[in-house]
């Protein structure tokens, strides 16, 4: 039993002490204590409870700071110039500011993950009660919530146990938010100890959104075999009316799919999702579709296919109201988070909005009710349609021709591109007739629309584009299995000896959004690359969408082709991005699971666990967003390296290990206490990579671990020299760093190793039992 | 035309900016002048052609004849190799960048740290931030971009130039390399 605000009020009690008239008696909460497992030393830990944890890592991870302003303009004494590590007014430095601004960041999405989950449970507490039980994964997980578990040490068994979970968020994110105001925090390394707070929390707060998601909406409960649904714009039925939901929060999309059913019109409409909106629609309702990324949304809108546009919460493009207003598609806001200045009907009779939106006397409003945003959706998707006949702003051929004759070759389009596309090129080359260099941008472009933006002449350059690329849009036809939420209990038992020990080579965890440096193709190449190389590959977000987008010979796509069981050679969706969550808890479940750590409250040692056992790697290949900053600090807290595409230098600092420092590489032996140097494994925590091709070697490389067993390093060593040999050409350099004895290297390339390791003046070391942590030690050296 | 504007209209830089290099024979000289210069190479520099060569056949033969030391980034090792060329190191762009801003760190020769750092071929943007982190970072570095487009966080950049004259930037370099 857990209570909030319980009150007990007696008028009149006789007692043998006496009599006492108008006791009232008020208590916060009534814990029954349920759960055996003793208490860990850090239950709801506080903003420096593991800041000790913290400064370990960040003494082998330092800061490499990259400033992407040299300025800071946060109070009226600025600007101030920050120029060399100059201090500013305040006393700030450069470094310091850096640092600050990567907390700001961090508490940004991690507001976001925990606003996103209150608003949630707050609603299903309302429709379902605070006693609906929290079944993720029936008898197949024993384990929910082991975010929840370790950072806060209580078991949340239903949707009113989250309600304290959430307290404690939002408490350690406001805090974390003030010591960002000038004159709080100053140095560095505190405010980095603090990003990896607001990152354990956000982990949290996005576990308590998946899991409420997952029990309430009986969403997939950690099924191997959860549905494969449709992604693609080809695979959207344009003939009937179209309803599109963007955004994060699926209650909006579970409205107007229950009014669908309810209403007998689940075939006659389609309802479609960009970003995670679209996940998680596809786990509720397999005949929901995904559209595609983040990058979608312009070219979907634009080629008029949604006769509604939904919007709910994040990662939403800011104008999409004035880009659905140009394709007459009415817009329905549904999250407070997000009115974008529409008036709130949420009171007014559904059949009064539909007429005002139909007509088009008003074409958008607010509401703040997800079954009336069911209703008036549908409604105005059936009456619309046929007048507005899928009215589109794209130009026809012709007129791409006609127009780019007026381009002045500036290039300010190019100067304004993220991804620097040659676009004046294809400009010209379209003014002459020849479309096909406009068509060659559309699978490189992220749709941003900053061309069109600094454009002179006002050419729709974005347009242009998806017009050329057309086909590929009428053409993209997929299959991905929709996210499956946690992994089972018995999953982790089977893998988490193999992956301990090495024989697993790692986990790839493909996640994050789709600011990609040359298109979505990459990933999915990334997937199907070590998923043949039997690691196991966990995706997430709008990654998991690109993984999905492409087509073997057979027109297989890669959800089709390899099981979505945790299990290696595995590519696993578990969902949206709060269900990233269920990444860590993967890794945090192998820890308890596998190898029998305490898990309550107990964050230190497992996070030494996972950082020194467990080969994960997370890659945000296209991180644009705060949320990806905080989702991947969470992962850095857990010692868990993260790499990010060329577009992730942005977030301006680097966690990077010196693998020439060989002080910097020891560990502890937990069974003599005796310091044993281990190489850089894992190399770095947090780094961006230039090229796939990098990318790619560095996943195998940081996928190495202290513990490995033998066999499990070799085979491990296997796969890096491998890919090093294939896409760099040439044997890796560092290879004696990571030889720990000779059964490390691997059979078929013993001779020429054992060159390298002379010529080195390798010398062998032991395999430790190996820890951070000091108290970990279970016999000390006399 | 040529402009010392970032390429990337908004990656505005803060009040120190890069030096323009107006002749290349300039370039030239500041890098004969260096005591330990070292050229890191990006992967643009395989996708650049000039008609006649690559990039990085212009930066094989410059760093031939300047004896300057090549870290090749991303993949690009493979691609020296390709071209009978073994660079001195390769390891990510933000390592080797991270590296120059160690005052202890000894080189890639184990000789002591760089005094001139030349840039080439990065994504433009990543250029950016790795330039940033040095200017604030790296206070006994000099860098300078040989790429074709301004870089405001290097200490010297050329403006943002045409592909044919960069060519011809790249061979003055080179003809006016080394010398003694």
């Amino acid at each position: 039993m857990n209570r909030k605000n319980v009150r007990v009020k007696i008028d009149e009690l006789k007692t043998d002490v006496g009599l006492f008239k108008n006791l009232e008696l008020s208590i916060g909460k009534v814990t029954e204590e349920k759960w055996a497992e003793p208490m860990g030393p850090t239950p709801f830990p506080s903003v420096t409870a593991l800041r000790n944890w913290d400064m370990k890592l960040l003494q082998r991870y330092k800061p490499f700071y990259m400033p992407f302003c040299d300025l800071c303009c946060l109070c009226t004494y600025g600007k101030c110039d920050l120029t060399g590590n100059k201090r500013g007014a305040c006393g700030i430095d450069m470094a310091g500011q850096q640092s600050r601004i990567v907390l700001l960041a961090c508490c940004i999405g991690a507001a976001t993950h925990i606003g996103h989950a209150r608003h949630l449970v707050e609603y299903l507490i309302e429709k379902y009660g605070r006693n609906y039980p929290l079944d993720v994964g029936g008898l197949n997980i024993q384990v929910e919530a082991p975010v929840t578990r370790l950072v806060c040490g209580v078991k949340p068994e239903t949707l009113g146990d989250l309600e304290e979970v959430l307290d404690y968020t939002e408490t350690q994110v406001t805090h974390l938010l003030s010591a960002t105001h000038t004159g709080q925090e100053g140095n560095n390394l505190d405010f980095e100890s603090k990003a990896f707070h607001a990152g354990m929390v956000d982990q949290v707060g996005m576990e308590v959104a998946d899991i409420a998601q997952i029990a309430a909406y009986n969403l997939p409960k950690a099924d191997p075999e959860a549905p494969l649904v449709d992604l693609g714009c080809g695979t959207i039925n344009v003939e009937k009316p179209v309803i599109l939901c963007i955004g994060h929060n699926v209650v909006p999309s579970v409205g107007i799919i229950d009014y669908l059913k309810a209403n007998g019109l689940d075939s006659e409409i389609e309802v479609c999702g960009l970003c995670c909106s679209a996940h998680d629609a596809t786990r509720y309702y397999k005949r929901a579709k995904i559209v595609g990324p983040i990058s979608w949304q312009l070219r979907f809108i634009r080629s008029g296919f949604p006769d509604v546009v939904v919007l709910d919460e994040q990662c939403i493009r800011i104008d999409t109201y004035d880009e659905a207003q140009k394709v007459k598609a009415p817009v329905i806001a549904a999250s407070e988070k997000n009115c974008v200045g529409l008036p709130n009907r949420t009171n007014d009779p559904p059949d009064e909005i539909v007429k005002d939106l139909v007509s088009g006397k008003t074409p958008g409003v607010l509401i703040l009710d997800p079954e009336k945003v069911g209703e008036v959706a549908t409604k105005v998707a059936v009456q619309i349609a046929p007048l507005r006949k899928k009215f589109k702003t794209l130009p026809e051929i012709d007129e791409i021709i006609q127009k780019s004759k007026g381009c002045r070759q500036c290039d300010d389009c190019r100067r304004a591109c993220p991804q620097d596309l040659h676009i004046p090129e294809a400009i010209k080359a379209a003014s002459q007739g020849d479309l096909t260099k406009l068509a060659d941008l559309y699978e490189l472009c992220i749709g941003c629309g900053r061309c069109e933006e600094a454009c002179p002449i006002d050419l729709m350059i974005h347009s242009f584009i998806v017009k050329a690329g057309e086909k590929q849009l009428k053409q993209e036809t997929y299959k991905i299995r929709c996210g499956r939420g946690a992994i089972q209990d018995v999953e982790i038992r089977n893998v988490g000896s193999p992956i301990v020990f090495g024989e697993i080579p790692g986990v790839v965890a493909v996640v994050g959004c789709a600011n990609y440096p040359k298109g979505g193709e990459e990933v999915a190449e990334i997937c199907k690359e070590f998923a043949n190389r039997r690691f196991i590959v966990v995706t997430s977000g709008c990654a998991a969408m690109s993984a999905a987008m492409t087509k073997d010979d057979e027109g297989k796509t890669p959800y089709e082709l390899y099981t979505g069981e945790f299990t290696a050679g595995g590519i696993v969706n578990v969902g949206s991005c709060v269900s990233n969550a269920h990444i860590a808890g993967a890794a945090i479940k192998i820890a308890n699971i596998f190898a029998k750590r305490n898990l309550r409250a107990n964050y230190e040692e497992i996070a030494d666990y996972i950082h020194t056992r467990v080969g994960a790697v997370g890659l945000a290949w296209g991180a644009y967003s705060q949320k990806a900053a905080s989702i991947a600090a969470g992962f850095w807290r857990l010692g868990v390296p993260v790499i990010v595409g060329p577009h992730g230098s942005k977030y301006r600092r680097m966690l990077l290990g010196r693998a020439d420092k060989e002080e910097d590489w020891y560990v502890l032996d937990a069974r003599t206490g005796e310091k044993v140097y281990v190489g850089p494994a894992p190399e770095h925590l947090f780094y961006a990579a230039e090229t796939k091709e990098e990318a790619m070697v560095m996943i195998a490389k940081l996928c190495m671990r202290p513990n490995d067993t033998t066999k499990g390093r070799a085979i491990k060593l296997t796969h890096y020299i491998d890919l090093h040999k294939r896409l760099f050409g040439t044997m890796p350099e560092d290879i004696h760093l990571f030889v720990r004895t000779v059964a490390d290297i691997p059979v078929t390339m013993k001779d020429e190793i054992i060159k390298i390791l002379e010529k080195k003046k390798w010398k062998e070391t032991v395999i430790p039992d190996p820890t951070l942590l000091p108290r970990l030690v279970r016999k000390r050296k006399e | 035309m040529a402009t010392a504007e970032p390429w990337q209209t908004a990656e505005v830089p803060g009040p120190k900016k890069a030096f323009v290099i107006a002749k290349a024979d300039v370039a030239a000289k500041m890098i004969n002048k260096a005591k330990r210069p070292v050229l890191i190479v990006g992967s643009k520099a395989v996708e650049i052609d000039f008609g006649d060569k690559k990039l990085i056949d212009y930066i094989i033969e410059l760093a031939k004849k300047g004896k300057i030391p090549v870290v090749a980034t991303a993949h690009m090792v493979n691609e020296f190799l390709k071209r009978d060329y073994k660079p001195k190191g390769w390891m990510p762009a933000v390592d080797i960048s991270n590296r120059l801003t160690d005052p202890e760190w000894k080189g890639l020769d184990g000789k002591g740290q760089y005094d001139l750092a030349l840039f080439v071929g990065l994504p433009y943007y990543m250029e950016w931030t790795i330039l940033s982190g040095l200017k604030h970072f790296a206070p006994n570095l000099k860098t300078i971009t040989l790429d074709n487009t301004y870089q405001p966080h290097a200490s010297w950049s050329f403006p943002n130039t045409k592909v044919k004259d960069w060519a011809e930037n790249l061979k003055v370099i080179i003809d006016n390399l080394g010398g003694e």
